[in-house]
């Protein structure tokens, strides 16, 4: 019974997966079909050629074919597996994108987690002293967050940390002039620290006013009511009615905010020079590197895609009222 | 005062009281259009005892504030609410810090409904509820010698309170007040969707509380049900209590009643005349001056207007009316 509404839930979100790819390859090769991108140019850079290669290099990007042809010659690649060649970096599209989104995605871990378990006890924190000065602190922080660009809090940090104090390298995932072999583990961590301080120090916000309303409507309820009526108070009463009933609710919330979190990312590496999926989104956008760019569409839709499903399997299967639904069905 | 402690003493008791209650109030402090403070009176010149080994059945229609008299002996009210008047328990002053001691431990809620259960805790662990581990083992045996008694099958104690049936909700309820060998009980409508069989089962065992020596309040807007258990009905109208009579007062014509609206409610059972009562409570926003069935009473005369009628001891029973002796 269970595995039967396992297997219905998959099977519906791979349907779903689908039909968003679909829109997603259709819908961002026609933006860039758009745009005023010259694929050879982008590709032999300042360098200046003669009439005949640019001829043969025209025929080769597919200058001169029609835009259904161009769309059917790149989507039937695609569905080989085949991403093409980057522009840029001179190098399968694939490749390119396994590298960086690894980089990223040690850099977008670390920060979900760190904002994800700051934000949550900070939130039950502003909840359960509600109105007091902690409450009111708390707040003031998060609302200047909000309001504060993620750029320019990268920069301030690095200015701060790195310029006046020294205390992390200026940028890049590893030190400048050292061979990759010899990058220490250290030496990765050591870069990875700003730009993961930085998102997470913007990841709190959201997570801390979410966890602290919803904590404050869990402390009205009847059932923390009935809980106070049988003798349970303080501490104990916040970790075994608030902080449970709250949980749930707020790890949803972060899986729902990948999205956010890649677009955060994309700007706190260009900042830090982190090269990770965001810079290469930004170079592939700035260079016209069209292959590239579609690839790295495509791979994000499917990233922030896999954070709604597991917010959706944790809702229809964890969370045991909606368990029920499933008996009732 | 002790015009009023005298009263009670002439009260026919087979026991000494738990719990006393002397003119209690409760109002709401509300802030309404520009910061203009109100007070909103929801509960006024309330006074009743509740005795060890009986159940005093607190009537009255929905929304007249009866949950909110729980709460109030519990401690649990809102933080804009106002409690004023006397209350004691075993002869000591019940403060607020007294009643945070003594719930949980002394005093006991059976609530009105599953919403007072946590959505997502299992129900033994609720029923068990936050005991020192060393306590665990002891309590959990308890547990399930209070299942095994109310016929919740062990598979009740995995459940979450959403799984749980209208007479299981009910019977888990009742099981957290038994666990904590409270002894005082306030039961709020613990009667409403069941079905006849439940239903009995339900108030039998309330009767074995109150058999087993602990005072029972039964608060319901089911007279007939409290009728069927109860020692002493207190009749509960608009925030107050107009009459507490003895359960046999109601046999018969119900010509020992005192109260006329306790009469009209008599009169109103389908057993009865089947009669409604015409009009309907006051709000709790209407001021009066005198009695508070005023409006509604049949035997008013013209002093009935002018101040709240004193609670008097007519027939071993309280009422509060001008035209009963
Ligand atoms: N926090 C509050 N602020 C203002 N009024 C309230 C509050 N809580 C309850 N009341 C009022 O008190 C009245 C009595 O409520 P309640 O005790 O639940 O009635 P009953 O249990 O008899 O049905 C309600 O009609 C409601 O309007
Ligand atoms: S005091 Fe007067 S108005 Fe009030 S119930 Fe008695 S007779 Fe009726
Ligand atoms: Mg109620």
């Amino acid at each position: 019974m269970k595995h039967a509404k396992l297997g219905f839930f998959l099977g519906k979100k791979t349907i779903k997966l689908i039909s968003l790819l679909v829109v997603v390859c259709f819908a961002s090769f026609w933006i860039v079909e758009q745009s005023p991108i010259d694929p050879v140019r982008a590709y032999i850079g300042e360098m200046s050629i003669q009439s005949e290669q640019k001829a043969k290099l025209d025929e080769y990007w597919g200058v001169n074919t029609p835009v259904q042809e161009k769309f059917f010659n790149w989507a039937g690649k695609l569905l080989k597996g085949d991403f093409g060649v980057s522009l840029i970096y001179r190098v399968p599209v694939i490749d390119v994108i396994k590298e960086k989104f690894t980089a990223s995605l040690i850099l977008m871990a670390c920060s979900w987690l760190i904002s994800g378990v700051i934000g949550f006890v900070l939130g039950i924190i502003a909840g359960m002293k509600n109105g007091t000065w902690i409450d009111k602190a708390i707040k003031t922080y998060c609302y200047i967050l909000t309001a504060t660009p993620t750029f320019w809090l990268a920069l301030l940090l690095l200015m701060v940390f790195s310029v006046y104090l020294g205390l992390f390298p200026l940028g890049f995932s590893v030190p400048i002039g050292v061979a990759a072999a010899n990058v220490t583990l250290f030496d990765k961590f050591q870069h990875l620290i700003l730009p993961a301080l930085t998102l997470s120090l913007l990841g709190v916000a959201q997570i801390a006013m979410f966890t602290r309303e919803k904590l404050i409507k869990v402390l009205l309820s009847d059932y923390v009511l009935f809980a106070k009526a049988r003798g349970e108070k303080g501490l104990d009463l916040i970790l075994r009615h608030g902080v449970r009933n709250v949980a749930l609710p707020a790890i949803t919330l972060q899986f729902l905010g990948f999205s956010e979190l890649f677009g955060g990312a994309a700007l706190v590496e260009q900042v830090f020079s982190y090269p990770g999926i965001g810079q290469a989104t930004v170079a592939a956008g700035l260079r016209s590197d069209v292959p590239l760019l579609l690839g790295i569409v495509i791979f994000s839709a499917i990233f922030v895609f896999f954070g709604n499903l597991i917010a959706d399997l944790i809702y229809e299967f964890i969370d045991p009222r909606l368990k029920q639904k499933e008996a009732m069905l | 005062m002790g015009e009023k402690t005298e009263i009670y003493s002439g009260i026919r008791q087979k026991t000494e009281a738990l719990l006393k209650i002397k003119d209690m109030s409760l109002s709401f402090i509300q802030y309404t259009s520009g910061l203009r403070q109100t007070e909103l009176k929801v509960i006024s010149g309330l006074s009743m005892e509740a005795h060890k080994g009986e159940i005093l059945a607190v009537v009255g229609s929905s929304g007249s504030g009866k949950s909110l008299l729980a709460h109030a002996i519990l401690g649990i009210l809102p933080s804009n609410a106002k409690l004023e008047g006397k209350m004691e328990y075993c002869a000591c002053t019940l403060t607020q810090e007294k009643k945070e001691e003594l719930r949980g431990k002394e005093l006991a809620l059976i609530p009105q409904s599953t919403t007072y259960l946590d959505p997502l805790m299992r129900i033994s662990d609720q029923v068990i509820g936050s005991v020192e581990e060393e306590n665990e083992g002891l309590r959990k045996k308890l547990q399930r010698k209070i299942f095994r008694k109310y016929d919740l099958k062990p598979e009740v104690e995995r459940m979450f309170p959403h799984e749980l049936s209208g007479g299981m909700t009910r019977r888990v309820l009742v099981s957290t007040a038994v666990i904590s060998s409270a002894k005082l009980i306030i039961a709020d409508e613990p009667t409403p969707g069941l079905d006849d069989k439940t239903l009995k089962e339900t108030l039998s065992y309330f009767r074995d509380m109150a058999n087993n020596g602990c005072a029972v309040i039964l608060i319901t807007h089911d007279i007939e049900a409290a009728l069927k258990i109860s020692d002493k009905i207190a009749i509960f109208y608009a925030g107050t209590i107009l009459e507490v009579a003895n359960v046999e007062d109601f046999k018969n014509d119900g010509e020992y009643l005192r109260h006329p609206y306790t009469r009209a409610l008599w009169n109103a059972l389908p057993q009865n005349k089947f009669q409604a009562i015409k009009g309907h409570q006051p709000m709790q926003d209407e001021v009066t001056d005198g009695c508070i069935f005023y409006e509604r009473c049949s035997k008013k005369s013209e002093f009935c207007s002018k101040g709240f009628p004193n609670l008097k001891r007519v027939n071993g029973g309280l009422v509060r009316c001008n035209n009963v002796s």
